[in-house]
């Protein structure tokens, strides 16, 4: 009952808001209206003035609407938009089973019918200009730079066979097959001709990723057919607008002559590769910029707004492929500059674009929804039917056709559970919307076309977007595996990897493989030489490693002051030692929280609590292993805090070297594993590097390990390398660090910590420890939430 | 090659039964064959190392040494062999071809264990049947060799950190005198089974190859 409560105020606080913005905005607007020569009256007497003399008294309250109206318009506008999301979120449900786009349009539909019952005109947004110029490219900056880079260029040849060739069959299958609808005289509109058609055809033959991105993601679905999908959306939009142009240049032609259809066809490709080089080229230069922006931190998401918006514009200047430009500009771009920017410019530059990103599409479907209301429509039964009918039968037969043609070249081929998600996947949006308006004015029957399209988009979005996920569940298409960031599996891509270069190289055989190892090879050697401020090329393997250490570190930190706290409570009660640990780590934590932040972003560290996490993703119980793993890391905890301080600077504190177990030793030798448990360390090791300015590696220092407590094994553990630095900074970094991986395992192990006995374990001979283990361990799905964050933060994830 | 046509097209289909490729590309295989091993009827590591671009490679040495393999021979015995014949060559190369279709799940799976076995057998140089530590460490750092500011500490920890990660998936509960010798490899098959590698580890044997046709003609 208080969620619907809940709901009931969330939405009558929303609808009241947009009828008092109608009520406002009429008003004012009608009151400006009234006040038509402003010109001689002096400002502050424009409005609100009824009652005071004219000319004599000065006012205390005036109300100057013309002037701000304009950006308060807009802002409102936004607003509004961003409320309807709120809003839907609210009531959970919905999302799951209602794409946002429909909400959004249907909330567009309310507002359209408040307008049109004020009468008042919807924003001109569906200018040409505001949209192409200011709506589109956000929306295409957002997919280019979060595009997956290494699985779109392997399917790069896929993609861009649906974008391309596909968009050409459906528009001319579709063009055609309404031109010989036109025919039939009973639908009364034989006055439309093939080339008119045909631009019809173009307009709605564009697909749109968002509502079926989203799906695809909610199910998992094979990361194959994501990204066909989603490249096929970026390609075809440069298509569609191709063709546009093309058609919409034949259509008001008179007549057609066979050579400027030729040369249009030229153009196309000229548009295409133009597009793709300005965009390289802008690429590279904003990669080099910045490797310049080092003392200047604060204009680096500028510089990557800006370069990417010039790319856009400048392209629109030349008349070529704005889209593929921008496209890729973030692709080139993201790539470098990511290496060379700061860490807080690298989330602000992902978090920018995902807000312009999202609030323009947010406020194309409420336009849509609001435009579907207030504008004339031309209604033909007939002809908007078959329209419908045809655009999703000639996406399902193009995509049949095609996937049988490309099938043999890939070697994940696409089953028909695939071409049917593929296929059904094609719903309508944005860009067909925004092309219908731009329709020029010469066509007569514009109206209908706008109609038609609205309709189009308006099925297809609905019906086909609520009804994906349940039809995509049921059939079981593919899904993908999200188990596959482990060290192991990376490691052995990239063995595979080299392995087929190298056989195919014996072999003398050219594949995509070959391509990529040279491009690899020409990039580390000349290009990041030129672009990047610090040029040490990095392995996927190492890259991976980096990141979910740093992920994992960054939960730590998000997470620290309130699970703490809670977790080890118990812990306390049973023994005065971690008492006093818990009070030293209370008191640690406000003051350094943000140094730590900094400090671990950018540092590499190659500390082993991963264990925990994977042990999560395979989902394997291995309570002792956790047992031990937890056991291992209290105790290296009580030592660190007992060490003192993680202020200090001195080498004594090294002594707290949570050394790590697979020095290979533990391994290989005869150790047991119980020291995988005890010796605390296989997971928090010490050789941590801390590069102070962006070295990526040092040489580790040797220093003996004053271990303070008696490890039984320590002889072994001599040679271990503990290879702290001595920067004061690295240190207190370090223990701090290591503190909070070794929080994470408090963390991780919920509440269950109360049933370690402690115990006097000062020493290792844990054995005691590891009999006195209580069975009641979190099962590990307590700590799946490591994973799931991975998959809910794309801000976190560099996509490689 | 006229006298002897006949009978290289036997031997050819009967290569191409033991191991599924096309007469045509082991025709083609054959070419190669003869051209890095300069028309003798041996090929040797000399030869292979001979190769230019496969001199870039970080983990040449494991190639190489997989052509030479017994193992994968599909032989017995472990060991390594000096020289090796067309007939060993194409074996070896067998690992890399594409699955057809339509297979079933069995063959598929079959592959699947087969390229696999081909992948542990380049970590596992000594024949054990285990990959220890030292042997894993090795080829990381061979991987990770081609970037030449990552330090062997990196590597090392790098290799370390993927043990362990095998270790707590496979073996999950160790007693206390147990201790992880290695992997074996029916771990190595769980921890890769997530990656497709029947579709991934494949190299394309193009019917038609140019490149080399020229030679020897």
């Amino acid at each position: 009952m208080v969620f619907n409560f809940d709901v009931r105020t969330h939405l009558s606080f929303f609808i009241f808001c947009v009828i008092f913005v109608y009520g406002f905005k009429a008003n004012a607007s009608v009151a400006y209206k009234t006040t038509t020569s402003p010109s001689k009256l002096p400002p502050w007497k424009t409005m609100g003035e009824t009652d005071a003399d004219p000319g004599k008294t000065q006012t205390v309250f005036t109300l100057n609407y013309p002037r701000i109206q304009i950006p308060f318009e807009i802002t409102l506008w936004v607003l509004l938009a961003s409320f309807a999301k709120i809003g839907f979120h609210v009531y959970h449900k919905i999302t799951v089973w209602v794409p946002e786009s429909c909400l959004l349009i249907s909330i567009g539909f309310i507002v359209g019918g408040i307008m049109h019952l004020v009468h008042e005109q919807p924003p001109a947004v569906l200018t040409s200009n505001a949209f192409f110029l200011y709506m589109l490219p956000p929306i295409v900056l957002d997919s280019g730079y979060f595009m997956p880079t290494r699985p779109f260029f392997e399917n790069f040849g896929t993609v861009l066979w649906y974008a391309v060739v596909g968009t050409l069959w459906n528009s001319i299958g579709i063009g055609i097959s309404l031109f010989a609808i036109c025919q039939i005289e009973a639908f009364g509109v034989q006055d439309i001709n093939l080339q008119e058609n045909l631009l019809f055809a173009s307009i709605i033959s564009a697909v749109e990723p968002v509502a079926v991105l989203a799906v695809f993601e909610d199910i998992s679905i094979h990361e194959q057919l994501y990204i066909v999908v989603f490249g096929e959306c970026l390609f075809n939009d440069a298509v569609t607008v191709v063709l546009y142009n093309l058609f919409n240049h034949i259509a008001v032609m008179p007549v057609v002559e066979a050579g400027e259809v030729f040369l249009d066809i030229g153009s196309f490709f000229v548009v295409g590769l133009g597009g793709v080089l300005l965009g390289l080229l802008f690429g590279f230069v904003a990669a080099f910029s910045t490797r310049f922006t080092g003392k200047v931190r604060e204009i680096e998401p500028v510089i990557i707004f800006l370069y990417s918006y010039m790319a856009y514009l400048i392209a629109e200047l030349f008349a070529i492929s704005s889209i593929m430009a921008i496209v890729t500009c973030a692709l080139t771009m993201k790539y470098y500059v990511e290496e060379n920017v700061s860490q807080h410019s690298c989330t602000t530059i992902r978090h920018v674009i995902k807000m312009v990103g999202s609030v323009s599409e947010t406020l194309i479907f409420f336009f849509l929804g609001v435009v579907t209301i207030t504008t004339e429509h031309e209604w033909n039964w007939g002809y908007i039917l078959f329209t419908l009918l045809f655009a999703l039968l000639w996406r399902g037969l193009g995509i049949l056709v095609l996937t049988q043609i490309i099938n043999p070249f890939r070697t994940i081929p696409f089953n028909f559970k695939d071409q049917f998600a593929l296929s059904y996947g094609g719903l309508r949006g944005a860009v067909s919307f925004a092309l219908a308006f731009t329709l020029p004015e010469t066509i007569g029957h514009k109206k209908l076309f706008i109609t038609g399209t609205i309709v189009v988009i308006i099925f297809t979005v609905f019906i086909q977007g609520i009804t994906i996920r349940p039809l995509l569940k049921l059939m079981n298409v593919r899904k993908t595996n999200r188990n596959l960031e482990t060290i192991n599996v990376e490691i052995h891509k990239r063995l595979m990897e080299h392995t087929i270069t190298g056989i195919e190289d014996l072999c003398g055989q050219w594949s995509h493989y070959y391509w990529k190892d040279k491009f690899m090879k020409f990039n580390n050697r000349i290009i990041r030489k030129i672009l990047i401020r610090d040029t040490r090329p990095e392995s996927s393997i190492v890259a991976l490693y980096k990141k979910l250490e740093l992920q994992n570190a960054m939960e730590i930190l998000d997470t620290m002051s309130g699970d703490i706290s809670a977790a080890p409570t118990d812990l306390i009660s049973l023994h005065e030692e971690r008492k006093n640990a818990s009070k030293s780590r209370k008191k640690f934590l406000p003051s350094d929280v943000t140094n730590m932040h900094d400090l671990l972003s950018k540092n590499m560290y190659k500390i082993r609590q991963r264990t925990v996490s994977y042990t999560n993703k395979h989902s394997l119980p291995t309570d002792i292993t956790a047992r031990e793993i937890l056991m291992r890391r209290h105790t290296s905890l009580r030592r660190s805090l007992r060490a003192g301080s993680f202020h200090g600077t001195n080498a004594a504190k090294m002594s707290q070297k949570f050394l790590s177990l697979p020095m290979g030793q533990s391994l290989n030798s005869g150790f047991p594993p119980r020291r995988f448990g005890h010796t605390g360390d296989g997971d928090t090791e010490t050789e941590i590097d801390y590069p102070s300015n962006r070295p990526m590696f040092r040489h580790p220092k040797r220093s003996s390990s004053k271990a303070v407590m008696p490890l039984r094994p320590l002889d072994t553990l001599k040679e271990v390398a503990s290879s702290v630095n001595m920067l004061d900074e690295q240190n207190e970094q370090q223990m701090g660090y290591r503190t909070s991986h070794l929080r994470s395992n408090i963390r991780h192990s919920g509440h269950q910590t109360s049933n370690l006995p402690y115990g006097s374990s000062r020493n290792y001979s844990n054995k005691d420890c590891e009999g006195g283990e209580q069975q009641s361990w979190p099962s590990p799905h307590t700590w799946v939430q490591k994973p799931q964050n991975d998959v809910q933060q794309p801000l976190m994830r560099r996509p490689r | 090659m006229g006298a002897s046509q006949s009978g290289g097209v036997h031997m050819y289909q009967d290569l191409a039964d033991k191991t599924g490729f096309s007469i045509e590309q082991i025709k083609n295989l054959h070419n190669r064959f003869k051209y890095l091993t300069q028309d003798e009827d041996t090929l040797r590591r000399e030869h292979l190392e001979d190769i230019n671009n496969l001199a870039l490679n970080p983990i040449r040495r494991q190639i190489i040494e997989a052509f030479f393999d017994t193992r994968n021979l599909g032989q017995k015995e472990k060991g390594c062999l000096q020289e090796i014949g067309f007939e060993e060559f194409v074996t070896v190369l067998a690992f890399f071809r594409p699955p057809k279709p339509h297979i079933a799940e069995e063959e598929k799976k079959n592959m699947k264990k087969e390229k696999l076995r081909f992948l542990f057998n380049m970590h596992d140089t000594d024949n054990d049947g285990v990959i220890t530590l030292d042997e894993y460490r090795r080829v990381v750092e061979e991987l990770l060799s081609s970037s030449e500011t990552i330090g062997a500490e990196t590597a090392k920890a790098i290799s370390d950190a993927a043990m362990l990660e095998v270790a707590s998936v496979t073996v999950g509960q160790m007693g206390p005198d147990e201790f992880y010798e290695g992997i074996t490899f029916e771990q190595f098959m769980q921890i890769l089974k997530d990656i497709e590698i029947e579709t991934k580890m494949n190299v394309h044997f193009w019917n038609l190859d140019t490149r080399t046709i020229q030679c020897g003609k």
